[in-house]
């Protein structure tokens, strides 16, 4: 009868705070997004009125939602194209180098990982500020500023985020070539495979399990970049023009006092990582994932 | 072949590291050098003063103290409860324990920061606003499906009989937890600590939506940004601030990295 209970209590814990933090919450933000949620309802000065799917019509007919969600979706996309580019060139790179550089490489990639969101934004932005940069001088460009273009202030940012999560897919993707044995790749270095073929045709195949994994992760991370982008463009860059989904509800939120409209926003996003989750699980289930 | 290679790894690492060595430059190069319209990448009178700056005038050793409070309670409440939950779920068969794995696997993929609103509302009707709690309470509900999910593995490593031999020698389910899963499982707590003090250490966010008026309870990444001013940044405090906030997450990070490569590896594979 103990023995029943047990694995009950030694759960509680857990589910006491992630009920308390996480279930109740997502339940509020849904709650929130159909209120009429501002300044007057929060100090208490009027009361809070169910408006159904207002907040939600008037998200959707705004054309800059629109452009806001294009620009998340762009943005991500392209973060996740580089960071594997990178990840995965330098993962190969590794297992065909000397030892003394591999470990200057994983090292140097090692540190990129470890610095805080903050820190690496604030070395960013010094290395390309606009006059005492150390990039426009050596550059010869004085005097330009990076963050006035919205898309070069998006390749900023990007560049900063790609700096900081390519470690992770390369640490991981280099783990799993290394798994895969020897001979494989021996033999196929013998049947005369060209390093191009071997990769696509033998790794590829191979590490689709851990590439999934990889693939997925850094779609969730780059969708969600809060830090960088606040810090960067200072909350949104000029004008708006370098919101993403997360940092438009907060500032809808927060700057503003719309939390009804900002938390429509929230769950528009917490819908569409859904999606992106349940594909993850059903890979996770395809390779073989005994839960 | 392979010495081009080799030259283009390290230069590849050279690049990389760059913007760590250019922020600890900055951080000990003088006042004049910093204004400089030409940069040099060395410094010949290395000074102190950035540092002087943001230790004593802006106060930053209480927010590194903060920071730090904030980071080392996550990390030992968030590793107690994930080290529980994970014996109940290698451990145990029960009904829904595939159910409750699912929970823990998608509530890692929860975008939290859309959770700001309603979590902002929750501290403040508790009236946590402007205290620490309030970031120890969210983190350490952040760090753990993480954490349960890789701590889930290490128990799973340590063989049954283990606890069985135990058992049959008399020992109580307390002592088995205790004397003998808890110390096995050491490495794997390891790695998960690092990486919820890492997730605490860097929060940005709630750090800015929860410590909204009481400054002396700020963290580092909120008092980073009072160097950032409209006329003029001092580039000099804001990377000496910055360097003094990577240090321990670094020192933190070459420290286990091998570990953290396996326990990562465990984690993507099971």
């Amino acid at each position: 009868m103990r023995q029943r209970f047990t694995p009950l209590w030694l759960l509680l814990p857990a589910a006491v705070v992630l009920g308390g933090l996480f279930l109740y919450p997502m339940y509020q933000l849904g709650l929130i997004s159909v209120l009429d949620f501002r300044q007057a309802q929060v100090s208490g000065g009027q009361p809070t009125r169910f408006v159904g799917l207002d907040n939600y019509v008037q998200l959707f007919t705004d054309p800059q939602f629109w452009s806001v969600l294009l620009a998340t979706v762009g943005f991500a996309a392209a973060c996740v194209v580089a960071t594997l580019a990178v990840g995965a060139g330098l993962a190969v790179l590794l297992t065909r180098i000397s030892r003394v550089p591999r470990l200057l490489l994983s090292l140097a990639a090692m540190a990129a990982w470890a610095v805080p969101a903050v820190s690496g934004s604030t070395v960013w932005m010094f290395l390309f500020d606009t006059d005492l940069g150390f990039v426009n001088q050596l550059l010869g460009t004085e005097g330009f500023n990076w963050m006035y273009d919205r898309y070069s202030a998006f390749a900023l940012v990007g560049a900063v985020v790609v700096w900081s999560s390519f470690p992770f897919v390369m640490v991981t993707l280099y783990a799993g070539i290394e798994a895969i044995s020897r001979s494989v790749l021996e033999a196929a270095a013998l049947d005369g495979a060209s390093t191009w073929r071997t990769f696509w045709q033998i790794m590829v195949p191979m590490l689709r399990p851990v590439l999934a994994v990889v693939v997925i992760q850094s779609i969730i991370w780059d969708f969600k970049i809060f830090t960088q982008i606040y810090v960067m463009t200072r909350g949104g860059g000029l004008a708006g023009q370098n919101l993403t989904l997360n940092v438009y509800a907060y500032q809808q939120a927060f700057a503003s006092s719309e939390y009804g409209l900002g938390s429509a926003i929230g769950v528009v996003m917490m819908l569409i990582l859904l999606a992106v989750t349940v594909l993850y699980l059903r890979t996770l289930r395809r390779s073989g994932e005994p839960l | 072949m392979r010495r081009v290679l080799d030259a283009l790894a390290v230069l590849i690492a050279a690049v990389v590291i760059f913007p760590i060595y250019w922020m600890v430059l900055a951080a000990i190069k003088p006042a004049g050098e910093i204004q400089s319209l030409h940069q040099r990448p060395w410094t010949l009178s290395p000074s102190l003063d950035a540092f002087r700056r943001v230790l004593a005038v802006n106060d930053f050793g209480r927010y590194l103290l903060n920071s730090l409070i904030v980071a080392l309670v996550v990390v030992l409440i968030s590793g107690l409860i994930a080290f529980l939950a994970a014996v109940a779920l290698t451990r145990f068969h029960f009904r829904f324990r595939t159910t409750i794995l699912v929970v823990f696997l998608i509530a890692q993929m929860v975008p939290v920061e859309a959770l700001t609103i309603p979590l902002f509302f929750l501290v403040r009707d508790l009236g946590a606003l402007n205290t620490l709690g309030s970031l120890m309470l969210v983190h350490t509900a952040f760090t753990l499906p993480f954490a349960i999910w890789m701590l889930r593995g290490f128990v799973a490593a340590v063989p049954d009989e283990l606890d069985e031999a135990a058992q049959l020698d008399g020992a109580s389910r307390l002592t088995v937890l205790w004397r003998i899963l808890f110390p096995l499982i050491a490495p794997g707590l390891a790695a998960t600590s690092v990486f919820s003090f890492i997730h605490a250490w860097n929060d940005f966010l709630f750090a800015r939506t929860f410590i909204i008026s009481a400054t002396d309870r700020q963290t580092l990444p909120m008092a980073l940004l009072v160097f950032f001013k409209p006329d003029e940044n001092d580039w000099g405090a804001i990377m000496a601030a910055s360097t003094l906030m990577t240090v321990p997450v670094l020192i933190f990070f070459l420290l286990v990295r091998r570990r953290l490569v396996s326990g990562l590896g465990g984690a993507v594979k099971d």
